[in-house]
């Protein structure tokens, strides 16, 4: 796994994701998917670059159907940027560095 | 600190944008690859590819792997930025980033193209059961109804690609007969999820939260019904990734960037290579054919500039 992105179940989304301190930005994402494949090198620089600001989550949505089930998701990759336990932004399918930046800029001031 | 000035700026991460690489880099000469997202473009959302050369079946996904691997070799920058627009009048062409300007003496376009929207207020389903993509979504209609909408290649091989999770799917297409390859007509006429639905097109999908049923109308006889459903895919055709380029390119009907057979355009030092122009077939294997002929074709230009 590579640094600053943790891996969450369902049975952790409540305390890591809605109940976190700092902004998450959690990847819906499963192992067959091809373009998940592809934005995951733009996760890994999010989370290098801004990971002091923001929580950088991902949830295999095989293993958890609980939580991708909860928000509807039923396309990946979806991302969705959560502050206080609230959907800040929700972006369905692959996305440049520099959208997903200008999403979690708006969270992080 | 980035470069400013190169020989050559290629333009997309697709198959014609990497051959194009390949070859310039091949060349030694001054080059980058700019794509927006990542290296791959449609062949990302592509399953199964069994029609190019040497890979008797390979994975979309994994054939951009082997691609940008093999361009690696060669030292080929690929540079993760969106071009927001083009000065390409004169000889030196000015290329404005994200987060910077460049210039080129060549500049060769490979930006692809994106499914065909139907236009029928289908936006806000995007993700909640409308997809453009079975290889990501189709895993999320395990034992579920789906509606495929189109008849060309795409949508049969995806449509027989759903099957194995759908339980049930609609194949909707307007004409009595498929564009597809004839392999793809008999898989689908064969497999006993596939239920066609001929002479229709889609007219409407309702649902609140999500898909709920897709709305198909018979073209011949104007009857309209709903089909219950759970996720509607649509492969309609294509449309150029055109954007920031047209208006000063001459382009065919459909919009698409009109090329010689060197893949020149109408303006010089500016070719165009893949899905982007006026081709009569539009695969990964014309693509690269297309980005090697335009690095060629970039190189003769750019050398001819100094003499």
């Amino acid at each position: 796994m590579a640094q600053g992105i943790t891996e969450i179940d369902d049975m952790g989304f409540e305390t890591e994701v809605l109940k976190s301190d700092k902004p998450v930005l959690i990847d819906f994402w499963a192992p067959w998917c091809g373009p998940c494949r592809a934005i995951a090198p733009i996760l890994e620089e999010i989370a290098k670059e801004y990971g002091d600001k923001i929580k950088i989550v991902k949830c295999n949505v095989d293993e958890n159907p609980v939580s991708p089930g909860k928000y509807g998701v039923r396309a990946i990759p979806t991302l969705i940027v959560f502050n206080k336990g609230d959907i800040s932004d929700q972006i369905v399918g692959m996305v440049a560095k520099a959208k997903l930046v200008e999403s979690i800029k708006k969270v992080i001031g | 600190m980035a470069e400013t000035h190169y020989d050559l700026v290629i333009i997309g991460g697709g198959p014609a944008g990497l051959t194009a690489g390949l070859y310039a880099a091949r060349s030694r000469l001054n080059v980058v690859l700019m794509e927006k997202i990542v290296p791959g473009g449609q062949v990302l959302v592509t399953d199964w590819i069994e029609n190019y050369p040497g890979f008797s079946g390979i994975s979309g996904p994994d054939l951009i792997d082997k691609m940008v691997e093999q361009t690696k070799q060669f030292n080929l920058p690929i540079e993760s930025n969106e071009v927001l627009s083009m000065d390409l009048s004169g000889a030196i062409k000015t290329i404005k980033l994200y987060d910077r300007q460049i210039t080129a003496k060549a500049v060769i376009i490979a930006t692809g193209a994106s499914p065909r929207t139907p236009g029928i207020g289908e936006d806000r389903y995007v993700g909640r059961g409308l997809s453009y993509c079975a290889t990501c979504d189709g895993p999320f209609f395990k034992e579920k109804v789906v509606v495929t909408v189109g008849g060309g290649d795409t949508a049969v091989q995806e449509s027989i690609y759903l099957t194995r999770f759908a339980k049930k799917v609609y194949l909707v297409h307007r004409r009595n007969a498929l564009r597809a390859a004839k392999i793809l007509q008999e898989r689908a006429f064969e497999n006993p999820k596939i239920e066609m639905v001929w002479d229709s097109v889609i007219s409407g999908i309702d649902g609140e939260a999500g898909v709920e049923g897709v709305r198909v109308k018979n073209v011949k006889t104007g009857d309209e019904r709903q089909i219950p459903c759970e996720g509607c895919f649509i492969w309609i055709g294509i449309l150029p990734n055109i954007g920031f380029a047209g208006a000063a390119l001459q382009l065919d009907e459909q919009g698409f960037i009109v090329t010689d057979e060197h893949m020149r355009t109408s303006i010089p030092g500016v070719f165009a290579a893949g899905d982007i122009r006026n081709t009569p077939l539009r695969q990964i294997s014309t693509a690269v054919g297309d980005g090697a002929v335009a690095a060629m074709a970039a190189e003769h230009y750019i050398e001819n500039l100094k003499s």
